[in-house]
């Protein structure tokens, strides 16, 4: 409505984004400092790093570009396929099997100038720790659980706590979560410390109902059934040692059909080629309009949280277009005794301890037991499982007492990576840990801590 | 983020049609028709996009569109919108759907009365600052495939027929041998002990809460080890037993509308209704059809098979007699007795317990709303804020018509705006009835602070909103908005105010 029709100047183009954060308001974080230039200001300062160049993260990106975020990142491990076209509206059929993150970036930076977009064509876990804390805000477009706990580790692990154990909020590193499932998303701010991380309500994410193994082998009753003992139990039987790969669409015929036989055995109907790959893969499917509302509420957010032109919700939105607009924002509570928000899990270890047996405390630690960990301290890699030639560099550490290795302090923060239970399932965990030593002048404040 | 097969369903293809969200997309009137789109707009590119600027914007939005898929047929027209309300009405009956963005009140009344008249569906979109509002307004929206999240199944566990009692007798559930016995459908369990239970209490079935909780101890008495997964699914469905029989208010409202007396000018849906009527005061027994489709249930496969097809038969049986009653409806006012097709009719039947009908009152009716209606939605503190913003918007656009420009506009009158639009806020209030009512100040301040500036992220939240339920009014399933969604992007608040 106000932009003029001439050829703007770089204000101008703007000039409706400047409103807004040139202008006092009584609506307004507490933080809001007005200003022509604070466009400008936001633009050159902040880091933006967007975690999923799918649905989601394809309208994020340019959601945020047209918000006045000037240096933005993408990261996602995947390559485009034709069945993703009808949403990611970034695509197009030429990009088939190229690098999401890569081809979303282009495109954006073609259409919005002045708009810097780095890809990172890898996995999430690919990346060192350190990477992930040059941001100053982590928006996540994902649509995997696991994904989504990495990443909140990740964040919540830069979190410090001060010696009273109240955190330090200039350490908190701020995440804008969005998620879609058909016609039902949620956008949620996660300030670690203040508001509940995705870990403190992780029952949201309940875990898929498996179903019973004796039903899939003795009493079948729907489609589902079928697929799922074509794909659980009748492919290792006939291909032993052959891993399935969902990928493979050779594989997924061969599925399909044995599907096929067994419905037909049982006289059960309703097995079909898409039910097939959609029970295999787990795929919900997406929908484009839940996408760009859901991803218009986290880029609101993002550029909230940033500017303070406003307030931000607190802290949770469920979106439901199933019957009409429905939109509900709830208040969660953090869980005091979160290990992946709180201060971290305090290892009471004697001086003597070496990196090695830490590593194996971890294992049987009855809350964490995490296998095969990584060890870092301040960004500095410990002991390193992979990749080959840090595993080798940080070997002759597994023989040092971690007190040598934590330069003789009385207590010390670090960062274990491993496998770990986490919703019934072994994943990718990264855990904050607070190590004492037992015996050394200055930890007075772990003895009032109780041991866990 | 693999995703594939499943989601090619015709509804999200549609979708893509749909999209306008290009990257810039203001001040347009966007029109559907089916598969082919036109854009009204006047106005040159001026905004964000650099590889089109000075193009007209319609003209590049249509090309934006058919990047995105090239089987949409788009068109643009360079006009404003309100110059072809008021010179060209007749433009706008060749459409399915007309999607109205950033118009002023006075075009849409305007526009909303050309569309009422030729049956056409209107969506209103506005973004406004931090605050915008969607709104749908058609006379008439009736569903059949509305797809609710969570509906009870249609089990008739309260009232069997003779063939699925037949089968429930033809299983012994006294069978001591443990495998048959714990693979016996809960349908089964539940039918023979519901009879049971009926011939000791005078035919009736359990009802207090006091005989529910028997009817339970009567189920968990008939088990022989406590891990029976199919006795532990019959006690936690025990309460189907207990349904009200017959039908829902909201199904009998729809049987008992004026429109279900049809004649010649009747649409498919209200014949389909009419028949229905017929069908539960006849064959039905006072119910409806029977959906015809069990949930999965720990269960022998045969004899989960077989209730299948016990509850396929029935649906069938009731859906050919349906047949015979929409044929002689046909025929009665005069119309063809094959002009409804059976997969209509079927697709009716497996959802007549969830037909929904939608009205709208007309923009114009909007404008003078039920006071008391008005007064709930500004005394609820969950409604305070959206009607608080329904209000503003619509004031902005009245004070733009006095001074040629939105309020806040420009730095240097921002401070002589507000008391001004609190002056127009005070108007419309006293229009609708509202006498006395204040609105807050604080809301007043943010929307001069706004000045009718486009922010990205509510532009596309609202426009994803309006895609969303352009979606389900174009292809008829699931329940569109029913009413102004206004949106309140300061806490993400949001409502929908039906007036
Ligand atoms: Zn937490």
């Amino acid at each position: 409505m106000a932009t003029p029709d001439a050829q703007p100047t770089e204000p101008a183009r703007w000039r409706d984004l400047d409103m807004l954060l040139s202008r006092p308001g009584n609506l307004v974080a507490a933080s809001f400092d007005p200003s022509p230039t604070l466009r400008d200001e936001i633009g050159s300062f902040a880091e933006v790093l967007v975690v999923g160049a799918g649905g989601l993260g394809c309208e994020l990106l340019k959601d945020l570009a047209l918000s006045g975020f000037k240096n933005l990142h993408v990261i996602d491990m995947d390559t485009i396929d034709v069945s993703n076209l009808n949403r990611q509206f970034l695509f197009r059929v030429q990009d088939v099997g190229k690098s999401k993150a890569q081809v979303a970036a282009k495109r954006v930076m073609e259409r919005v100038s002045g708009v810097n977009i780095k890809p990172h064509f890898c996995r999430i876990e690919d990346k060192e720790i350190e990477f992930y804390s040059q941001f100053h805000i982590i928006v996540l477009g994902l649509d995997s659980i696991e994904a989504r706990s990495y990443i909140n580790s990740v964040a919540c692990g830069f979190l410090e706590y001060d010696s009273n154990d109240n955190p330090i909020p200039e350490t908190a590193k701020p995440m804008v979560d969005g998620g879609t499932e058909g016609f039902k998303g949620h956008a949620r701010v996660i300030i670690p410390g203040t508001t509940p991380c995705f870990e403190c309500n992780i029952w949201l994410f309940p875990p898929q109902v498996k179903f019973p193994l004796c039903t899939l082998a003795e009493t079948p009753r729907t489609a589902a059934h079928c697929i799922e003992y074509a794909h659980l139990i009748k492919w290792d039987e006939v291909h032993p040692g052959k891993p399935f790969d969902a990928d493979d669409a050779e594989h997924m015929q061969w599925i399909y059909s044995e599907a096929l036989k067994r419905a037909e055995l049982f006289g059960i109907s309703g097995v079909t080629y898409s039910l097939t790959q959609g029970v295999v893969k787990n795929i919900i499917p997406a929908i484009a309009s839940t996408n760009a509302i859901i991803s218009a509420a986290c880029a609101l957010e993002a550029f909230k949280l940033f500017s303070g032109c406003s307030k931000t919700v607190s802290n949770y939105l469920t979106y439901n277009g199933l019957e009409g607009t429905h939109i509900k924002v709830t208040e969660f509570v953090r869980d005091k005794d979160c290990l992946v928000c709180g201060p971290g899990t305090l290892i009471e270890l004697d001086t003597s301890a070496t990196l090695s047996q830490f590593i194996k405390m971890l294992e049987e630690h009855p809350n964490l037991r995490i296998s095969k960990a990584s060890v870092t301290h301040e960004g500095n890699n410990l002991y390193m499982q992979s990749p080959e030639v840090l595993e080798q560099m940080t070997r002759p550490n597994l023989s040092v007492p971690m007190f040598e290795l934590l330069k003789e302090v009385p207590c010390a923060t670090v960062h274990a990576t491993g496998m770990a239970e986490n919703n019934g399932k072994k994943v990718s965990s990264l855990r904050k840990l607070r190590v004492a030593f037992k015996g050394v002048i200055g930890d007075s404040k772990m003895d009032t801590t109780e041991s866990s | 983020m693999a995703t594939a097969g499943v989601v090619a369903e015709p509804k999200t293809k549609y979708d893509r049609q749909l999209r306008k969200r290009v990257f810039d997309g203001e001040s347009i009137v966007f029109i559907i028709l089916r598969k082919s789109f036109s854009f009204v707009n006047l106005r040159l590119v001026s905004n964000v996009d650099e590889g089109c600027l000075g193009q007209p914007r319609a003209k590049s939005i249509c090309s934006f569109l058919q990047e995105l898929n090239d089987a949409v047929k788009a068109k643009f027209v360079e006009e404003t919108p309100a110059t072809l309300i008021d010179t060209n009405p007749s433009f706008f009956s060749q459409f399915t759907v007309v999607i109205a963005t950033q118009l002023p009140e006075s075009s849409l009344l305007k526009l909303d009365d050309i569309c009422r008249k030729a049956d056409i569906v209107l969506v209103a979109a506005r973004s406004y600052g931090l605050t915008g509002l969607v709104r749908v307004s058609v006379k008439e929206h009736c569903v059949i495939e509305s797809k609710p999240d969570h509906f009870l199944d249609d089990l008739r566990l309260h009232n069997p027929w003779a063939e699925l009692k037949q089968f429930a007798k033809s299983i012994d559930i006294n069978d001591k041998d443990p495998v048959v016995h714990k693979h016996t459908p809960y349908i089964v369990i539940l039918v023979r002990l519901a009879e049971k239970w009926a011939d000791a209490h005078d035919g009736n079935l359990p009802s207090t809460r006091q005989e529910k909780r028997e009817f339970k101890d009567l189920i968990r008495a008939h088990m022989l080890n406590v891990d029976e997964e199919n006795y532990k699914e019959a006690v936690e469905s025990s309460y189907k037993v207990s349904v009200t029989p017959g039908i829902s208010d909201e199904v009998r409202q729809i049987i008992d509308d004026n429109s279900a007396e049809v004649n010649s000018s009747s649409s498919d849906f209200w014949i389909l209704v009419a028949a229905l009527k017929e069908f539960v005061a006849n064959e039905g027994n006072g119910e409806l059809p029977l959906e015809g489709t069990i949930p999965d249930m720990t269960s022998l496969t045969e004899y989960y098979v077989s209730l299948q097809k016990i509850y396929q038969a029935k649906a069938e049986a009731d859906c050919l007699a349906m047949e015979h009653r929409v044929k002689d409806t046909l025929k009665r006012i005069g119309r063809d007795p094959d002009s409804i097709s059976r997969a209509y009719i079927k697709t009716f039947c497996k959802n007549a317990r969830k037909l929904r009908v939608c009205r709208y009152r007309s923009i114009e009716e909007e404008f003078s709303p039920i006071v008391s209606e008005v007064q709930r939605y500004f005394t609820d503190e969950d409604y305070s804020y959206a009607m608080n913003f329904y209000i503003l918007l619509r004031a902005v656009d009245r004070l733009a018509a006095n001074y040629s420009r939105l309020p806040g506009i420009f730095d240097s009158e921002i401070d002589e705006d507000i008391p001004r639009l609190k002056t127009v806020a005070a108007s419309v209030l006293s229009e609708m009835g509202l006498i006395g009512a204040s609105l807050s100040e604080d809301l007043i301040t943010e929307m001069c602070r706004f000045g009718g500036a486009e922010i990205h992220p509510v532009a596309a939240f609202i426009g994803g909103v309006a895609s969303q339920e352009v979606i389900k009014l174009v292809t008829k399933q699931f329940v569109p908005l029913r009413g102004t969604f206004i949106f309140n992007g300061i806490d993400l608040k949001s409502q929908v105010l039906v007036l």
